[in-house]
């Protein structure tokens, strides 16, 4: 991969963003706005369930199935004039896409959001070879002009304040009215799409990603808000789509179920406001469109994922909603993941991706309260996906030593019950006098880590195997 | 070995199969030819005039603006009607589509009606839609001669007519639809399904209508 990753530094990360005010204020709105709607629109559909089922059981059909649905959808953009090319992985991806720019003499090129190309690093890419590519999603406009990679997969400027889109766009265009009027988000919005047209009318290749590749079609589909990823794949001359192999789905049939959990999950929309199909290039007496279609299917790791214990991930189709659910991701936003996919979907796919050497404290930070599964359209069982990393890095003794040493402790005492039992009886009371007064503890030694944010509260007197004893015997 | 060969044999080592086995052939292509349906919210079948009246509310319940007349001869006076009440000059862009120019519009005499693509400066465009669905209010157009997809997205108002006949309970029923006009397989370069008019929430979450697309989706939903 092209972006350098900071996953290995997690944990100083995940302190910095804490200590945040800025982060931690902007984080606030993840909490209040996608869980209530999620809520509403699942429950407003009485099939939801049903659909969350369904779209499990195609997707792992595909997966199954999934070398012959990729030259099923091969087939099709052939036929439909349009090309096809294959990326290993990400340097393969990069260079396939910079040689069709090139050759389409592209000085400009406009994208539209996608996950696929922040993983590969392209824009850096174009950039290094004398390409420039403009993020046309309003969110990932806002963070080009910072630098910054997204922080979350549907809402990239999650992370920023209003007040700091106001001061990027200040700082950015500078040949507007520097007296001009931004404290409203409209006006933000307002300005962007006004700096934004004309790049749309001037670019000469539009990128794109793809929510889906339809096999039975040869159809590459985006799912938007914005009408930007749509004006990105109408407008240029050469369009060229850059997705991973497992977005292959088989019909338009199998699309439809998936759309209707999607949306729902994502943003609690019934349906996001532009869902389009694009089959090849413009037909013939056509008066707009590209003259050119190019689909690169990149592999990156996902192969390698294919019937392994993580295969279940295979399934994602990027609603996000893990992450608007995640405790862990509220408190320390999308960065601290310190790659491209952020959450608790970013925890499991990152080691897959870029290794557990690089990313294996990501799985760690996870209460496995299970919200992440529960919500999960595809229903991916991701703690047990960062359960299975866990293990993994623990056998390549890649876990920190004093963790190790706990753990070991812990495996002793857990396989002695009645060490065990005597153990928590000594520790429950000495905790439940020490903290007989305030009935809670704000600090304790070895455990500042947890005390820092929040009370720890004073056991009541008794173990819980006490207590289960007790209420047996009744 | 090519890329594309690589990846699909890493793929079948990953899953197990040589590729020639022959059930997993035919479980694809049953699939892909028997297209399964599933599961299909019960909200959207409906008797006909019941499936139109959720098209429109689920399409207003999106921001999306809804005028209903009885017949297409109304459309053009509904259309200046609409400019009048934005204060929008009396001009709009349209494809060549047969539905289209076959209504009255001499009878608006202050309208101005340009034909073709957009290139960007048009603030009014007007689409005819293949389909609508009720289940979520979305409207289905296809592109072709005659009708440019830059229609649907470059102007700040966006004005679709929807013969009610045309409206679906479901998005299934709409994809037979395109496979008997277009064949099994085949479809026009850009099928668009558009629900409401163009939104962002990338500003603390604060939901923003008129990004990059239209700023107002109006329907005009005939019969």
């Amino acid at each position: 991969m092209s972006v350098h990753p900071t996953s290995p530094e997690f944990k100083s990360n995940a302190h910095g963003a804490l200590h945040s005010p800025s982060l931690q204020k902007a984080m606030g709105n993840v909490e209040k706005g996608f869980i209530e709607k999620r809520r509403i629109a699942a429950e407003a559909l009485p099939e939801f369930e049903a659909l969350r089922d369904s779209a499990r059981d195609i997707k792992n059909h595909t997966l199954a199935h999934l070398d012959l649905y990729l030259e099923a959808f091969e087939k099709r953009v052939l036929e439909a004039g349009g090309h096809v090319h294959w990326a290993a992985d990400a340097a393969e991806a990069n260079a396939i896409i910079l040689d069709i720019c090139q050759k389409a003499g592209a000085r400009t090129v406009t994208k539209g959001k996608s996950m696929i190309s922040e993983e590969i690093g392209l824009n850096a890419h174009l950039e290094a070879n004398g390409i420039k590519p403009i993020e046309t999603d309003l969110g990932e406009y806002i963070i080009q002009l910072r630098g910054e990679a997204p922080s979350h997969i549907i809402a990239p400027a999650i992370h920023v304040n209003k007040e700091e889109v106001e001061a990027d766009f200040r700082r950015v265009h500078t040949h507007l009215d520097a007296k001009r009027d931004l404290t409203a988000p409209t006006s933000l919005l307002a300005e962007a799409r006004g700096e934004l047209r004309a790049r749309f009318l001037a670019a000469d290749v539009g990128i794109t990603g793809a929510n889906f590749l339809v096999a039975e079609t040869g159809t590459s589909i985006i799912v938007t808000n914005e009408g930007n990823g749509d004006l990105t794949q109408i407008l240029p001359k050469t369009h060229v789509v850059v997705a991973s192999i497992e977005k292959i789905t088989p019909t338009l049939n199998d699309v439809a179920q998936i759309l209707r959990v999607l949306g729902r999950s994502a943003t609690g929309q019934e349906m996001s406001v532009y869902t389009t199909l694009s089959t090849g290039p413009k037909r013939a007496g056509d008066l707009d469109g590209p003259e050119n279609y190019h689909v690169v299917l990149l592999d990156n790791g996902r192969s390698a994922m294919l019937g392994t214990e993580f295969e279940d991930m295979l399934r994602c189709i990027r609603c996000g909603a893990c992450m608007n659910h995640c405790p862990v991701y509220h408190a320390i936003g999308g960065h601290a993941y310190g790659w491209v996919y952020p959450g608790p979907m970013g925890a499991v796919l990152t080691p897959s991706l870029i290794g557990v050497d690089q990313g294996g404290h990501l799985p760690n930070a996870s209460t496995f309260c299970g919200r992440c599964e529960s919500v999960c359209p595809m229903r991916i069982p991701l703690p047990k996906m960062m359960r299975h990393w866990r293990e993994r890095e623990f056998e390549r003794h890649l876990t920190a030593r004093t963790t190790r040493w706990a753990l070991r402790a812990w495996a002793f005492a857990a396989t002695h019950p009645k060490l065990y039992g005597l153990g928590t009886r000594i520790a429950t009371r000495a905790l439940s006098f020490l903290g007989r007064k305030k009935g809670r503890f704000t600090s304790l030694p070895l455990a500042g880590g947890w005390t820092t944010w929040r009370d720890m509260p004073a056991p009541e007197g008794s173990t819980f195997r006490t207590e289960w004893k007790k209420r047996g015997r009744k | 070995m090519s890329s594309r060969d690589a990846i699909l044999a890493r793929v079948r080592r990953s899953i197990g199969s040589s590729g020639a086995d022959l059930t997993r052939r035919a479980t694809v292509i049953d699939r892909l030819t028997r297209r399964p349906k599933s599961v299909i919210p019960a909200r959207g079948q409906l008797p006909p005039d019941e499936r139109t009246a959720l098209f429109c509310a689920k399409a207003e319940a999106v921001f999306a603006s809804v005028k209903r007349v009885q017949s297409a001869t109304e459309v053009p006076e509904a259309v200046v009607s609409y400019l009048r009440s934005n204060n929008l000059p009396q001009a709009v862009r349209m494809g060549a589509d047969g539905r289209l120019s076959a209504l009255p519009w001499n009878t608006q005499r202050q309208l101005i009606v340009a034909v073709g693509p957009s290139a960007g400066d048009d603030l009014v465009c007007v689409s005819y839609a293949d389909a609508g669905v009720a289940e979520t209010g979305t409207a289905i157009l296809t592109s072709g001669p005659h009708n440019p997809t830059t229609l649907n997205f470059l102007p700040d108002h966006h004005l679709i007519v929807v013969h009610a006949g045309t409206i679906a309970g479901d998005y299934e029923t709409v994809w037979a639809q395109l496979r008997d006009r277009f064949g099994v397989g085949v479809l026009p370069r850009t099928v668009n399904m558009i629900t409401g008019p163009s939104r962002s929430a990338d500003i603390e979450q604060t939901l923003l209508l008129g990004a990059h697309g239209p700023r107002s989706l109006h329907l005009i939903v005939v019969g």
